[in-house]
Formats: C-alpha cells, structure tokens, sequence
C-alpha cells in the first residue's frame, strides 16, 4: 500500500512521508502532519490529511472533501495549503481545521455513547423479558420501535445540556467561518481587480 | 416554511427506478466493446455502493470494480443507516445516468470511455486507487452542477408546494383575478422560500450529516461553500422580498420578511431546544396562503381561514412523519414531541385533523365558499380524521405513515375542492350578505 502510494504520489512537490507498512502510515504521517503542516505551507504543498489515508493529486489546488466518517457521520476535508497564502487565509484555513477537529470531537464521542448505551439498553430490557440476546437462527434480537421510544426519550433528555453547548459552539464557528470566506472572497476579488486594472493600462 | 416541510422520496419514483434497472440489465450481448462498456456502466447499478456523484468519474472506473469484484466489500466507511443510503443513492442514479448513453454522451465522455477500453486488459497495480480513495472528492464548484446543487439547497420541490398554497391562497381571494398580479406573488414567495431554505440547510450542516434523511445535502456533500450558500439566499431572499413590497403590496411582504425570520431565526434554533418548534413551524407553514393578502391587500378573515386550514394540516402531517424518525431525532439532539411527549405528539395530530372538519364548516359562514364545500370536503376529513384516530390509538409505524400519506394527497385535495367551491363574486352581490361592517352600510343604503 505505501508503495503504491509512493508510485502514485508522482515527481513533483509531494512530501513523501510514508516509507514503511501502511499500519504504521497513519501513525507517522498524525505525528509528522502538524509539524509537517506548517513546512508544507511554506513549499506549497499538501500536508497529509492527518493519517485520513488519501493524498489530493498534486496538480489540484482545491480542496478535497472525504466520505462520512463511521464514528462521527462527517465528511473529512483536506485543506490545500497555496505556496503563498496571505494571514488572513490561513486564519480562514485554521478556523475551518479547528471546527473540523471540533466537530469530529463531539459526534464521534456522542455517536458511540449512542451505540453503546443503546446496547445496554437492549441488553437489559431482552434480560427482563427473558429473552437471550440471540435468538434460535443466530441473529441479533431487537425490541421494535415503541420498546426503544423510552430509550430515546431518556437519552434525548440527558444529552440536551450538551446539546445546547454544542449548538452555541457550532453557530459560532460557523459565522466566523463564513465571515472569514467573505474577506478572503472580497480580497481576492480586488485584487483581481487591481491587476485586470493595470493590465488594462500596460 | 411549508405545506410539506420535509420531502419524502416517492413511491412512484423508486418503483419506477427498479423497473428501470430491471429493463437495463436485459441488454443483450452485442460483440462491440463500446456497447459493452454501456452495458457493463449498466450493470454497475447494481453494485450501487461504488456509487459516484459526479457522473463522468464512474465511466472510467466501472473497470476496475468489477476486476475487483472478488474482493469483500469493506463496510468501514458505509454509515449505519445503508439501506436508506442506497436508496437515496439509487434516486439519483435516474437522473444522472440517463446522459450516459452512446448517443447524448458528450465526447469526453466518450473519450474516457475509449481509453477505459484500451486499459481494460492492461495490468492495473493492485491497491494503486482503492475504493475509498474514489469517494474522496474535489471541492470545486463546476458550472454545470450548478443549477442541481441550487435546487437541493433551496429545497426547490418544497418551494414549488410552498408557491402553490400561494397561488390557491390568491384564487381565493373574492378579487378579479389579476395575471401580473399573481404572477408577482408566486415568484415573489417562490424566491423567499428558497432564502429560507437555504439558511436553514447552512445554519444544519453537521445536524443533517448524522441524519439518514439530510445527509445527502450539498453543504453536507461539500458541494458548495457556506459562503456561496448565504449569496444565493441573500440573491433570492433580498428581490424576493422587494419584489412582493414594490411589485405587489407592503402587507404581503411584510409577511414574506416575516416568515422568513421565523423559520430561520426561530424555527431553526428552537429545533434544538424545545418542543415549541413544531407549533412555530406550522405558522410558518401557515403564512403562505398570503396570496390572499397579495390579491385583497388586506389580512381579513378569508386569509386568516386559509392560514388557519394550512396551520391545522401541519400537525397530522408533521407528527406523523417524525413517529417513524425517532432515533435519528433522539441521536441528533433535536427536541419533538414524538420523542419527548408521544402521547402530546398523538393527542395534537387527532385534535387538528377533527379541527379541519371545523375549519371547513366554518368556510361558508365566511363567505368564502359555498354551502357544497364542507359536504363534498366531509369524506376526505373524516378519512383524516379516522387515521388520526387510529394512530392516536395504535400508535405504531404503520398507522403513522398511513397518516402521513394521507395527507399529502389531503392538502391539494382540500385546497382543490375548496377552489372549485369558491363563492361566485355575483352571487354575494345579489344576495347582498357581504361580510362584516359592509352589511350595515347596505341596509342603510335600503332605509330610506
């Protein structure tokens, strides 16, 4: 796997950090990515998107968004780093890393709370009918939805004070954010500007 | 902000969708490599797993899935909820494949194709681009998918139920019909519910990834920026608004501003926070009927009634469909009686749909309708209302999803009826009973 991923990575700009069996890959390439974070910015390059396994080809100069992750249901995105990235970029960049890793942080731990308290909760009820968790074929038994209802009405109650925190957190990423795309958008687009201007007069 | 708030997938669509596959997969044998390509492209739906969004990238790779047929599926990046995954997925096959064939494909289409051909006997370098490699995608906008990302993010079938109580709001109107006038309205609101929309989608982005219904959304996708999200809400929301206040009256777009602050602003936050969102949400389903407001100019007792009917038909629809959602609402955090209060969530879906009989009587005394409105309209509330009942009593899936597709056949149908019911503009004349405060000046008139 590493190997192949060495033939793929292809000659130019890319930061070849993998050089032993792809289990240890991801290892190295979390420890090496946020160091390896900020050099690749200076060259230009694409940092490894944090052991997520995939590197973006490196003629792409956009972002590269990952399929839902199994913990948490979010997509993962690797940021492109340009070779000259202005403060206010790079705030934009790191906001959107730090709502990334935010994000991740609570759905992954809240969606195996989910999974697990629901296990228990299946557990104990099929315990008090009864019932094995098992059936006679083998498969897994379940209570129908209306059995489960107390489940989810007790877990919803529960988890509401971290919700409210979440929400207050999520909203505000998110206008910083979108606020920081706008500056970007906006000084980019005058600079674009400035040059068709001076193009115009040469 | 809606008559149908949340969009379920058709029936008639997905039954459609596996006659379609089943017609495919009879292709015969044809000794053409590109006809073989065609077929194999085919074939590949149904190993929809391997499902590619953007339409030109699995031509070139449906080589190597099946070359890779033997391997076992990985199931580490499938969510929890597949099945539905896959059924969404399959929906989108329909309208995305179809440009897939030899003779609308364009020709880089059919460049790829030849030289998928070409390589197919080459030795491809094992583990070289593996499966989940594939599902990583670029986050560029491209023309093109353009126009579909904007239909998603203004959930542009909602809008057109939205425009269309609008429309039947303004045919009620006791006005003579006026085309610009109309026409003015429906788009006005049109582009106002796409605003709302796509605030909503933006303000829900890790909200609709852990839901099996929303996750396929495109700021979930990453198909467009939030940026790009808020200009296109912003572009709909601002002329949408000054087109109802300018083009059509100041009431009406006082009502559009309006309805669209409370479905984002409050209906969108309150989700999360208490169960009183449902009942602000059947207000911001209840406003649209302001075609009335957009055809008289004034907030009087037709459009009220009208309000009144929509606002009544959001509870049985609304509690039913989140009967079937429970666990996505429980994991997700948001706050609905199903999941909370079951028995409120039940008790509040049978007491409205027995206030739309009510409501319906109440047309007449109005003047809005004629006496044959409640009675034609009296089979298809009590059926309602039966199936209220029943899942008041049953309370299980079957009977809320009964109830739920009733009503989306209930609402075009009341409003239907209740058009072809209209009180004549002649016969109010004649008989002389107007409404309200003009009755008066009317006998006065008569006294000599």
């Amino acid at each position: 796997m590493a190997a192949a991923r060495v033939l793929r990575a292809g000659a130019c700009r890319r930061r070849l950090l993998l050089s032993s069996a792809s289990s240890s890959a991801s290892s190295s390439a979390s420890s090496a990515s946020s160091s390896g974070g900020s050099r690749a910015a200076e060259r230009g390059e694409w940092p490894d998107g944090a052991g997520l396994g995939f590197r973006p080809p490196a003629h792409s100069h956009s972002d590269w968004i990952g399929p839902p992750d199994q913990h948490s249901n979010l997509r993962p995105v690797i940021f492109y780093v340009p070779p000259e990235e202005s403060a206010l970029e790079r705030r934009l960049r790191e906001a959107r890393q730090e709502a990334q890793a935010s994000n991740q942080r609570f759905w992954a731990r809240h969606n195996r709370a989910f999974r697990q308290e629901k296990e228990e909760f299946i557990y104990s009820r099929l315990k008090a009918k009864g019932l094995e968790m098992r059936d006679e074929s083998g498969h897994k038994a379940t209570l129908n939805a209306e059995e489960m209802a107390d489940f989810y009405k007790d877990f919803l109650s529960k988890n509401l004070k971290k919700h409210l925190q979440y929400n207050r957190d999520w909203y505000k990423h998110n206008f910083r954010i979108t606020f920081l795309m706008g500056q970007v958008a906006l000084v980019r687009a005058l600079r674009w500007l400035r040059w068709r201007k001076k193009n115009v007069e040469q | 902000m809606s008559a149908a708030r949340r969009c379920c997938p058709p029936r008639a669509l997905a039954a459609g969708l596996f006659v379609w596959r089943l017609r495919n997969t009879g292709v015969p044998q044809v000794p053409c490599r590109f006809v073989h390509l065609y077929r194999v492209a085919n074939n590949r739906l149904i190993t929809f797993q391997y499902f590619n969004f953007l339409k030109r990238m699995y031509v070139t790779q449906c080589n190597k899935d099946l070359s890779q047929r033997a391997k076992p599926k990985s199931d580490s990046v499938v969510s929890p909820f597949h099945e539905l995954q896959q059924l969404d997925q399959e929906k989108k096959v329909v309208h995305k494949i179809s440009p897939v064939s030899p003779e609308t494909s364009s020709r880089n289409e059919l460049r790829e194709m030849k030289s998928a051909a070409e390589t197919e006997d080459s030795v491809i370098p094992v583990g070289a681009e593996s499966k989940e490699d594939r599902q990583w995608k670029e986050m560029r906008l491209r023309l093109d998918d353009l126009p579909g990302v904007l239909a998603r993010l203004s959930k542009i079938k909602l809008t057109a139920l939205v425009v269309s109580t609008t429309s039947a709001g303004f045919a009620m109107a006791p006005v003579p019909f006026e085309l610009t006038c109309f026409l003015l309205a429906s788009l006005g609101t049109g582009l106002a519910s796409c605003a709302a929309n796509s605030i909503n989608q933006f303000f829900e982005v890790p909200f609709d990834s852990n839901m099996s219904r929303t996750k396929n959304r495109p700021l979930v996708r990453g198909q467009i920026s939030p940026l790009l999200a808020v200009c296109f809400a912003a572009s709909c929301g601002i002329p949408g608004i000054a087109l109802l206040t300018l083009g059509v009256n100041p009431l009406t777009g006082a009502l559009g501003a309006f309805n669209i602050f409370l479905y984002t602003c409050c209906y969108t936050p309150l989700k999360r926070m208490s169960i009183a969102n449902t009942w602000v949400g059947a207000v911001v389903g209840a406003i649209p009927p302001m075609g009335w407001t957009a055809a008289t100019g004034s907030l009087d007792a037709g459009a009220l009634l009208l309000g009144g009917i929509l606002y009544s038909w959001q509870f049985p629809h609304f509690n039913a469909l989140s009967w079937g959602l429970r666990e996505d609402y429980s994991r997700g955090g948001y706050c609905m009686m199903s999941v909370t209060h079951p028995g409120l969530c039940r008790r509040v879906a049978l007491r409205h749909c027995l206030a739309l009989i009510g409501l319906s009587m109440v047309a007449p005394v109005l003047n809005i309708t004629t006496w044959t409105f409640p009675i034609i309209s009296l089979p298809i509330n009590l059926y309602i209302s039966y199936l209220g009942f029943r899942f008041y009593r049953d309370a299980d899936r079957s009977s809320s999803r009964k109830l739920f597709f009733c009503s989306l056949w209930h609402l075009p149908m009341l409003l239907l009826v209740m058009l072809t019911c209209k009180k004549p503009a002649l016969e109010k004349e004649d008989k002389g009973d107007l409404p309200g405060g003009s009755q008066e000046t009317a006998m006065e008139i008569r006294l000599p």
